[in-house]
């Protein structure tokens, strides 16, 4: 089948292929063309900072005021009770203090950073096995992309959120795989900030009325903050301490996933049985994950030829050098791997049709090697081979317009950008 | 759209995407990141089974020992909490040490195997490891149409 000089040729043909470069067909023509990153072209409702490497909820204003309250708070205690009970106790008390602080905005900070996205679910699942104990995953219209396991769409960010925890009011943003450690971490140096606070607040008055009999109405402010914020955050710490020893998410834990109560056959299929187990495994968190790796995180099934590859993104490289990529490393916390389940459905020109076709899909398909939606949009020429679906969906006449594969692929590339999480 | 332009330019100059073959990730041992070994029955005349299950076999073994909690992990854990995750603006951890090898193994198989037999293969970090994507491009065994501008438009595209 392959002559010499055929071969030969091809190997020259191939070539082009670079197997070095993640995008394999630039033309010189696109490397001129500045490239954009995928949160540029997708936001969702989500709002980017410092190139790409802060993501935030819509609402930002949320954020700035959770750390103007920890900022006014630790500011009162520091100016009116640090410098009596430095005098009179040890001046480690406002060292400490300030050490404490500095570490609950670290945190916060790198909380916000991370942030996770997602998208809305329709009905369409598909059945997998983890670990003996059969998951459903649902299919998201907005992201096109089956969530894998543990993922949720926010309605807030609209986005699909890899290991979605829950929506954080006060931090402004989603709590999922990439900031969940910076969260837990937050709220355990919030809670003993808090702690810290309350109990020298306490003491300070008590001293002070030894002394005096003074009781400054100053005092009150931080006291009464404190007094509320250290049962709920104390209260939070230790839920989430109970959730990550038995490697659960709270959306997991309020819906009653793996309840007993659901049936005497569910369990947790990701807890380890033991809790130091649960708490180190902590899924795959110990990978941190530049943003380059996840803003070119794509699933392009519906495309034949590499037109995806225009909105494949810029990253650290372009960007000048190591140190911004290293920055970034800081900033994005541990990685994303939890893949999607599934790539989009097939496609024609109208994405109606594309949706009702594959209504039409059995179950039992999916839970084979799945390129079944993949193949489906190959010439007529592939689709003989091994495509189990049987439906024709031949509207390849549509397939080659490049603007609805455009708009195809951006769909797709857009749920998979979130989900791994910017 | 420009890049519509840029992707007709791309059809008529580069060997063409016939189609992308994708292998799942296997969930049955839970999230940890393993891809499926099944063979897809798309690449049947493209490439011999036995290379592709290796090559998968050893992403598969990859990815578990970048995964694997062990000493080395236990003690970035710690250096990280200890320092607010300062830290990694200075190291690299282990993961991402072996995700550097995973590109190195892949780059060189694509360049011994996949691509000679017109196939490539994309790194699973770079579809969000949610995929192993395989694209298939276009058998021109026989010689195929103006195997000249092919090349010429090769080169400058290298």
């Amino acid at each position: 089948m392959h002559l010499g000089v055929s071969e030969s040729m091809r190997e020259c043909e191939y070539s082009q292929i670079s197997t070095r470069s993640s995008t394999p067909m630039e033309t010189p023509y696109k490397k001129r063309t500045p490239k954009k990153r995928k949160w540029e072209i997708f936001p969702g409702r989500n709002k980017f900072y410092c190139d790409g490497r802060v993501m935030m909820a819509k609402q930002t204003g949320v954020f700035y005021l959770t750390l103007i309250l920890i900022l006014v708070t630790c500011g009162l205690f520091f100016t009116f009770d640090c410098p009596f009970l430095a005098q009179q106790l040890t001046p480690v008390i406002p060292v400490s203090f300030l050490f404490d602080l500095y570490v609950s905005l670290l945190y916060f900070l790198q909380d916000v950073a991370n942030g996770g996205t997602g998208y809305r679910p329709p009905p369409r699942t598909k059945e997998v096995v983890i670990n003996g104990q059969t998951v459903k995953l649902k299919y998201c219209f907005t992201c096109k992309i089956f969530r894998p396991p543990r993922a949720s769409h926010c309605s807030l960010c609209d986005n699909c959120v890899e290991r979605f925890d829950h929506h954080c009011p006060w931090v402004g943003n989603c709590v999922g795989r990439r900031n969940y450690r910076f969260f837990y971490m937050f709220i355990l140096s919030l809670s003993f900030l808090t702690i810290f606070i309350f109990a020298f607040v306490i003491t300070h008055i008590i001293l002070r009325s030894h002394q005096n009999g003074f009781l400054s109405a100053l005092k009150d402010s931080p006291l009464v903050v404190c007094f509320f914020s250290v049962w709920s955050i104390v209260g939070l710490s230790g839920f989430h301490t109970y959730l990550i020893s038995s490697n659960q998410t709270t959306n997991e834990d309020i819906k009653g996933s793996w309840s007993s109560k659901r049936g005497k056959d569910n369990y947790n299929p990701y807890s380890y049985g033991n809790i130091f187990t649960n708490c180190c495994a902590c899924d795959q968190d110990q990978c941190i994950q530049s943003t380059k790796f996840v803003l070119q995180a794509a699933a392009t099934p519906l495309l034949q030829h590499q037109s995806s590859e225009p909105v494949i993104l810029t990253t650290s490289p372009e960007n000048g050098g190591t140190l911004p990529g290293r920055a970034s490393l800081a900033l994005t916390g541990p990685c994303t791997s939890l893949p999607l389940g599934q790539p989009t459905p097939p496609t024609s020109t109208s994405s109606l049709s594309c949706h009702e076709a594959a209504d039409k899909l059995p179950e039992s398909v999916f839970q084979h090697h799945f390129l079944t939606p993949e193949e489906v949009p190959s010439p007529p020429g592939m689709l003989h081979c091994g495509s189990p679906m049987g439906h024709s969906h031949t509207t390849q006449a549509g397939f080659y317009d490049p603007a609805s594969q455009d708009s195809l692929h951006e769909d797709s590339v857009r749920g998979l950008v979130k989900l791994s999480s910017v | 759209m420009a890049t519509e332009f840029h992707n007709l330019q791309e059809l008529r100059h580069s060997p063409s995407l016939v189609t992308k073959v994708f292998i799942q990730r296997d969930y049955s041992e839970g999230t940890m990141c393993r891809f499926q070994a099944k063979f897809p029955s798309e690449l049947d005349n493209r490439i011999e089974r036995t290379l592709l299950e290796e090559t998968v076999k050893t992403l598969n073994s990859y990815y578990a020992e970048a995964e694997k909690i062990g000493g080395q992990s236990y003690l970035e854990g710690c250096l990280a909490c200890a320092t607010a995750y300062i830290i990694f603006l200075c190291m690299e951890t282990r993961y991402e040490k072996v995700l550097r090898k995973i590109s190195g193994f892949i780059q060189e198989q694509n360049e011994k195997i996949y691509a000679p037999r017109g196939l490539l293969l994309t790194d699973p970090i770079e579809r969000g490891m949610r995929v192993l994507e395989i694209s298939v491009f276009e058998d021109r065994g026989s010689g195929g149409s103006s195997p000249s501008s092919t090349m010429s438009s090769g080169s400058s595209a290298r």
